[in-house]
């Protein structure tokens, strides 16, 4: 294998011994539990490097529009000369002696949600990965800790157009990597519910904000369940959409193909009406596609499928018993409840280990400290991981063993949830196959945590909408579900929400603060 | 085994759209004040998206089809990574291995059609001054090109001497020019030039090249190639074989000296961008756009010796599309000779940058046969005018072609050595 000092150069990091030594060991473990996608037969399988139903040519006109003035374009580098940029000559990244080291940042709040405070007159929270002109962006980065961007993403516009001001700006897992909220540069946040456990990551701060009362409503994305865990570990209602549904533009990207911003409140009811009103074409973000969505036959929900591989291994008993109780009660409310399979979605995770990554170390290429915020020496331990693990598996002799194969194991999860729609209208499934863990349980095991993913990663990969909400408590703690529908279902899912939430008042329940 | 060189050529040409290829900033960028026209995208932002220009990509089609390319009915855009100070994202998005176009070819003048491997778009990156500042050298980036529609233009390894590759390129800029998709000016770096030059057999390929980059007349990649034939040629005599690398020609010198050593293939870690749905083209819509190719220059210069201009003007009246245009205009008269004014073009004989009706002027002029002297051939003209009462009458009561017998005993009184042209405008000023 290529060394990791090789792949420290390809990725242009640069890496101290301690980190080269740690990473060859992990890589060892990540890749040994990846290599079971090439056990898998994929011959005549097209690999799938886009969930956007077949569009095909997005264009601009060919028109000139107002720009960044050099001002501002110029606003957020640390050196500039004469109207330029300025880049050291030499490029070349090298192992070190030395880690680089930060000053700690200053909590805004109790629980570590919050990073910025922006207008106390505002009522919504945005994830940190949303730009927000003329207010500091970080990513929960190191990176671009400081970093005040020159424009908005349009979701944030859109929010500022329905009255949604901006109140604050929202901890994370550094660059949207982590499903605990323990990967923040600045400090992990804590779960309002039991402050020493974590709030589920990444859109940390966006679950524990909303929980904790201090906005009502709060963007996340959602990646693999970066929605999903903090909504179900926070006891909120949140919702991945369809791939495509909400704009991506100026949400700073994590993996382009998997991305979904996406918006976590209080109950199914809140969130259908803003899901409504920002769900539109952006002609500013070519994978975002409504004239598609409005074409497409949306179906009523009325037979609801639980995939049996969920419920085999490894997840905690009490969080089963809890869903199938929920699944009883849609029962009784008059829903069809049966089994469905999907087969390949125990590969889900370790496709998706390879496709993440290899889309976010290129994501990351452009954090050189050039333009704005700092060089590529700032980034965390788990921001590493990932662009030496997205830079190996794309690598030249690697891409189609491990990029390639992922790709094409992608394609069969998608036929999985095609061939289990056929005969249900939606799929009921856990989100995390334990309670809120304990702050620093996960830390030192990185593949441990990854496979807190497991039951989010499917839907993430077939770009279909998918919804956490409150279904019960265990040992005192929030239990989530999420229902799972075709594309661009969006809608029908959270009306199965409400009629649920009419039914209970799981999510009514609020923590003791 | 045969051992000759073998050249092949790599063509950059910036395209002349109005906005930029992923983003509706301006691609004219030449002598702007630096970062004034960048916006999210082309500044690679954190969370800024790219949406391709329409425009640029029928260019690039456009390009291809001129090549007698195969269009592709199905392409993408794929990343290509790097890091370099002038590349906003570490990535470029360019083409993999869907380009819009492949397997074309160019036909020289010898009739030997040189192969076009491909032709695909790409965005330019930003431009770097390396300066010192404060005691330390550093890169200044300007991102006013960054993103603006590049084009790269791929060739076989066809290519045999320096003259051939130079034809080649000539022919090349031609067409872009003549296509009218980019202003393809050589200084200003529209057009750029890399050739790939090797010794050996065409048909079993050496295991090296060289790069020759960032040369940008057509006289410098000549000498350039030039000379790399002999430094190549000169090491394999000695048993040694040429580095693989990349080497930029000192123009001062007339030499090219090495510039990085490419120990193996750069791994530029390609996958599809996963931002820009793929691009589908229906047969109507490539058709469509073959249907509006101007006039190539081949076809313009067959079309030229059809008028019976002889081949050797007709080829370098055709690569100049204002002279081809000029001729056009004034062939429609029919004192012009098409052959005649060519050569008058050719020749330099005729300004074209004067008016039409200046241009008409001086090649009549220059184009009189016989006495021009106006007081001589005013009296022979009053001598006829007094012998044929008649016709003089015919004439001024209205009937133009009167005058023609007139002109005819004019210059028969001068024994034919009056000029024609002349008489007649003595005749017709006389008769007023």
């Amino acid at each position: 294998m290529t060394s990791v000092k090789d792949i420290a150069k390809l990725a242009h990091l640069t890496l101290t011994e301690e980190e080269l030594k740690l990473y060859s060991k992990q890589f060892e473990a990540i890749l040994g539990y990846i290599d079971q996608l090439n056990k898998v037969d994929t011959k005549g399988v097209t690999p799938t490097f886009q969930t956007i139903d077949d569009t095909t040519n997005i264009f601009r006109e060919d028109k000139v529009l107002p720009g960044l003035t050099q001002d501002q374009a110029l606003s957020a580098a640390k050196k500039t000369h004469d109207g330029y940029f300025i880049a050291d000559h030499v490029f070349d990244p090298k192992v070190t002696k030395k880690a680089v080291t930060h000053t700690p940042r200053e909590k805004q709040d109790n629980l570590g949600a919050i990073l910025t405070k922006v207008d106390p007159k505002g009522t919504v929270g945005h994830k940190d990965l949303f730009c927000t002109k003329g207010v500091e962006t970080s990513a929960g980065s190191n990176v671009l800790s400081g970093y005040i961007p020159q424009y908005s993403a349009t979701l944030v516009n859109q929010f500022e157009e329905i009255g949604l001001k901006t109140k604050y700006k929202l901890n994370q897992d550094a660059w949207g990597h982590g499903s605990s909220g323990e990967n923040s540069d600045f400090f992990p946040t804590q779960n309002p519910w039991d402050k020493k456990r974590v709030a589920g990551g990444s859109s940390s701060g966006s679950g524990a904000a909303v929980a904790a009362g201090e906005v009502d409503i709060s963007t996340g994305t959602d990646t693999c369940g970066s929605i999903r865990m903090p909504s179900a570990y926070c006891n909120l209602t949140g919702l991945k959409p369809t791939y495509g549904a909400l704009s991506r533009y100026g949400v700073i990207a994590f993996a382009s193909s998997l991305d979904c911003p996406g918006i976590m409140t209080t109950s199914a009811e809140k969130l259908k009406k803003t899901f409504k009103s920002v769900t539109k074409k952006d002609s500013l973000d070519a994978t975002s596609q409504s004239s598609i969505r409005d074409n497409v036959e949306t179906k009523t929900i009325k037979t609801i499928g639980i995939p049996k591989e969920f419920l085999s291994e490894g997840i905690d008993k009490e969080i089963k018993e809890i869903t199938l109780k929920a699944s009883k009660d849609l029962e009784k409310a008059g829903f069809k409840v049966k089994y469905v399979s999907l087969p390949h979605a125990e590969l889900a995770i370790a496709a998706y280990y390879i496709i993440a990554p290899v889309e976010a170390s290129s994501n990351l290429a452009r954090y050189d400290g050039v333009r704005y915020g700092n060089d590529r020496t700032h980034f965390g331990p788990e921001a590493k991981r990932r662009i030496m693990l997205g830079t190996f598996a794309s690598s030249a002799g690697y891409a189609d063993k491990y990029y390639e194969q992922a790709a094409k194991v992608r394609t069969l999860i998608i036929n999985d949830f095609k061939k289990a729609f056929e005969s249900v209208d939606a799929i009921l499934a856990p989100v995390s196959p334990t309670v809120p863990f304990l702050l620093g349980e996960k830390v030192d095991d990185p593949l441990k945590l990854y496979l807190m993913d497991i039951y989010t990663a499917p839907a993430s990969l077939a770009g279909v909408p998918s919804l956490s909400l409150p279904c019960g408590f265990s040992q005192e703690l929030p239990v989530g579900m999420q229902l799972i529908a075709p594309r661009w279902n969006d809608l029908k899912l959270l009306e199965l929400a409400e009629k649920y939430q009419e039914l209970t008042d799981w999510h009514k329940k609020k923590p003791n603060i | 085994m045969k051992k000759q060189p073998i050249i092949g050529m790599e063509i950059h040409v910036e395209l002349s759209t109005n906005s930029k290829m992923f983003c509706s900033c301006p691609a004219d960028h030449f002598a702007k004040t630096p970062n004034s026209q960048t916006c999210p995208v082309c500044l690679g932002l954190p969370g800024a998206m790219p949406v391709p220009n329409k425009k640029a990509i029928d260019d690039v089609i456009t390009i291809g089809l001129a090549l007698n390319c195969k269009v592709n009915q199905l392409s993408k855009f794929d990343r290509k990574h790097y890091f370099y100070p002038d590349l906003p994202k570490g990535y470029q998005i360019s083409q993999y291995d869907q380009p819009f176009s492949e397997n074309g070819y160019l036909v020289l003048d010898s009739g030997k059609k040189v192969g076009i491997t491909r032709v695909h778009l790409e965005e330019d990156t930003a431009k770097l001054i390396h300066k010192k500042i404060d005691g330390k050298q550093v890169s200044l980036v300007d991102f006013n090109r960054s993103g603006v529609p590049l084009v790269e233009i791929v060739t076989e390894p066809d290519l045999e001497t320096p003259e051939e590759t130079k034809e080649f390129l000539k022919k090349i800029h031609h067409l872009i020019k003549t296509l009218g998709v980019s202003n393809a000016d050589m200084e200003k770096g529209s057009m750029r030039l890399e050739a790939n030059i090797s010794i050996g057999d065409p048909d079993n390929l050496p295991d090296y090249k060289v790069e020759i980059k960032n040369v940008n007349s057509f006289r410098y990649i000549t000498n350039a190639i030039n000379y790399e034939i002999k430094r190549q040629t000169e090491l394999l005599k000695q048993n040694e074989t040429p580095v693989q690398e990349t080497r930029g020609w000192d123009r001062i010198k007339g030499l090219t000296f090495s510039q990085r050593k490419k120990e193996s293939e750069d791994d530029y870690r390609y996958f599809p961008e996963p931002d820009i749905p793929p691009i589908k083209l229906e047969k109507e819509q490539i058709e469509a756009l073959r249907s509006k190719l101007p006039k190539l220059p081949q076809e313009i210069i067959s079309g030229l010796i059809d008028l019976e201009i002889k081949p050797e003007f007709a080829k370098l009246i055709g690569k100049d599309k204002k002279l081809v245009d000029l001729l056009s205009e004034l062939i429609k008269d029919k004192d012009v000779d098409p052959n005649k004014l060519a050569s008058f073009f050719v020749n330099g004989r005729l300004d074209p940058n004067g008016s039409i009706g200046s241009i008409r002027d001086s090649y009549l002029e220059q184009t009189k046969t016989g006495i021009t002297d106006s007081d001589l051939i005013g009296n022979l003209v009053t001598k006829i005018i007094k012998e044929n009462e008649k016709a003089v009458t015919a004439y001024k009561q209205g009937n133009q072609n009167a005058i023609g017998p007139l002109i005819g005993q004019v210059i028969a009184l001068s024994k034919g050595q009056a000029d024609p042209v002349t008489v007649r405008q003595v005749l017709t000023k006389k008769l007023k």
